[in-house]
């Protein structure tokens, strides 16, 4: 499997395919830990408007401008503040934190500083997925060796500054990924979403000031301190600064991890092109879900030709989001009622059950979608769960139910002939008599 | 073929007063744990610790629910409060080896279906059950982030990737 930059000098993969590049000595030749350094000697407050500067926006899958975040945590709070890594990765389709984690343990330890130097927190965690134990291990190795030269403990490289990171392990829970639900977790709770406001940033664990940020925008974080953020913005566009990684799987000659600057053009040509097209050469594409299960599917007649650009505004512009950058591609062989099928089971799997709308919706939408692909769908079943949807969206505590109606409502949209084959085509009959179309 | 695992907690539980004993070496892991969070906050080592109880029980039983409570000095329902939560936490025995196939988008277009027909079929079972001889269990996961090597499954903690029929054979042979 892939993992390489295209279209730009590798940043966050500056260290894929370096012999020992996890460990710190390796990190520190190739100019690990200098950012830190650097950062000492900016006043937290510098640090947070060079954050802002780069319009580094959360590589988890909102997107929120990181700067901004950063910069709601109350200075004068005599609350502890903490520093939380969201690594729990579980958004269908996205496979990139792994990655980081496997091969670049350091560049997180060392944006987490720096976060922490900038917010006045003493201590981070890392709350990673259950099933990723071995990157559990891994990264226990890495900061255990950044304690013991000093990088963590107190009085880090004689700033004065104390911070300490653990790993924290969850235990199989896609909706922990969800900062309010992690946090619940975090403090060993069910994984609850929780009311927004108050935000993390104000009352986060243990109700003291939190930020919570994706792996991949704290390994960020140490370039933008090295290059300024004004610089390491221009490598993408005005609004989607930086290099973003890209997951592509599915139905293409070379799925992997590809590092992007952000605003690639075009879609198409990272496809067909750098992704080598698609994997059996006498299928066509079909569909696309550009950013992870939880955002709009689109056809291939919203790609080819299209010039959809990767980043933020681009993606919104041609119909979808960018998400997580977790890309499935779909050759004409997928049927898209299944597919579509495939992840309503997973939203319902995955819904902590806390919301009426969300823990009902997405169970009955399963509970249609079985009775269809069983033969027994009616024309009126397209706008039964387009009305399910509209009950869910918006209706919930947090965006997993937004996440469960997403595919369903842009599925119908863009492939009703998938669906007319199995609602009206395959209708059911009663009694001997014809549904109406 | 084996009984299938019951669907609901509360099918066939075994009520016991009995609390599990551990090892020095695995107490003192467990407050290296309880070290990292706060002292007034231990129930943030709960997750943390039910894997750990799981790794040595092989599941989370009674007994490990009561040293739990006992230990975190909370009570027995907060325990299962939080156990009964979480997908990796087995409320009933599994098999030596847990083969967890993951059944999402990408892996089910690129093979998925194949591959848990093979392994279903070669070993006697359907998803959710285990072997008779307690060797395997097979269940069928949602999304485990390897996309890229779709299908793949994850064997206790390892993980399989770029599954073919063949591969999968030779996993299977290689397990004790």
């Amino acid at each position: 499997m892939e993992i390489r930059a295209i279209g730009c000098e590798p940043l966050s993969l500056k260290r894929i395919g370096v012999k020992d590049g996890h460990t710190l000595k390796v990190y520190r030749d190739m100019g690990g830990y200098k950012s830190l350094e650097k950062a000492f000697k900016m006043s937290p407050a510098d640090i947070i408007e060079e954050v802002k500067k780069s319009s580094l926006r959360g590589r988890g899958g909102a997107g929120f401008p990181t700067g901004m975040k950063w910069s709601f945590v109350p200075k004068d709070s005599p609350k502890p503040k903490y520093v939380v890594c969201n690594a729990d990765e579980s958004e269908p389709g996205s496979f990139k934190d792994r990655y980081l984690m496997q091969y670049d343990p350091h560049a997180l330890i060392e944006g987490m500083i720096i976060a922490g130097w900038a917010l006045g927190s003493s201590t981070g965690y890392i709350y990673t997925r259950g099933e990723y134990k071995y990157l559990i291990d891994i990264m226990d190795i890495a900061l255990a060796e950044a304690r013991d030269a000093g990088l963590l403990g107190k009085n880090i490289l004689g700033s004065g500054f104390d911070h300490n990171i653990h790993t924290h392990t969850g235990a199989g829970a896609y909706i922990c990924g969800e900062e309010t639900a992690l946090l619940s977790s975090l403090e060993g709770f069910r994984g609850h979403p929780r009311m927004k406001p108050p935000f993390p940033a104000v009352e986060g664990v243990y109700a003291c000031p939190t930020v919570v940020n994706n792996v991949e925008t704290f390994t960020s974080v140490p370039q933008i301190i090295e290059m300024g953020g004004e610089n390491w913005r221009n490598l993408g566009t005005e609004k989607s600064g930086g290099t973003k990684l890209w997951s592509i799987s599915g139905h293409v000659k070379r799925p992997g991890v590809y590092e992007l600057p952000m605003g690639y053009a075009d879609m198409e040509k990272f496809i067909f092109e750098d992704c080598g097209g698609m994997l059996r050469e006498n299928k066509k594409l079909k569909a696309v879900i550009p950013g992870g299960s939880s955002v709009y599917i689109m056809n291939a007649g919203q790609i080819l030709g299209k010039n959809v650009t990767l980043d933020y505004e681009g993606l919104v512009t041609a119909g979808s989001m960018l998400g997580t950058g977790g890309m499935i591609v779909m050759d004409e062989t997928v049927d898209i009622m299944e597919s579509t099928k495939n992840l309503t089971e997973f939203y319902k799997h995955e819904s902590c059950g806390w919301c009426t709308p969300c823990r009902e919706g997405t169970d009955w939408l399963v509970k249609i979608f079985n009775r269809i692909s069983d033969g027994g769908g009616r024309p009126e079943d397209a706008q039964l769960m387009l009305d399910i949807c509209d009950n869910i969206e918006g209706k919930s505590f947090c965006p997993l139910g937004d996440a469960a109606a997403w595919p369903i409502q842009s599925a119908i949209k863009q492939f009703p002939e998938d669906f007319k084959k199995w609602l009206v085509d395959k209708a059911a009959t009663r009694n001997g008599i014809e549904a109406n179309v | 073929m084996a009984a299938a695992v019951p669907t609901s907690y509360t099918d066939k539980v075994i009520v016991s007063d009995e609390v599990a004993a551990f090892s020095p070496e695995i107490v003192g892991e467990m407050r290296m744990h309880v070290s990292k969070y706060p002292p007034e906050r231990s129930r943030s080592a709960l997750i943390p610790l039910l894997m750990l109880v799981q790794r040595e029980r092989g599941w989370i039983d009674n007994p490990g629910v009561n040293f739990l409570a006992k230990f975190l000095d909370l009570e027995v329902t907060d325990v299962w409060e939080t156990a009964t939560f979480y997908s990796m936490f087995n409320l009933h025995p599994v098999g030596r080896h847990h083969i967890q196939i993951c059944k999402t988008l990408s892996c089910k277009i690129m093979g998925e279906p194949e591959i848990t027909e093979h392994i279903c079929s070669k070993l006697g079972i359907h998803p959710g059950e285990t072997t008779d001889d307690g060797k395997f269990t097979v269940s069928l996961v949602e999304c485990l982030g390897s996309c890229g090597t779709a299908p793949m499954m994850q064997i206790g903690f390892d993980y399989h990737e770029d599954l073919t029929t063949d591969k999968v054979n030779r996993i299977l042979a290689e397990c004790e």
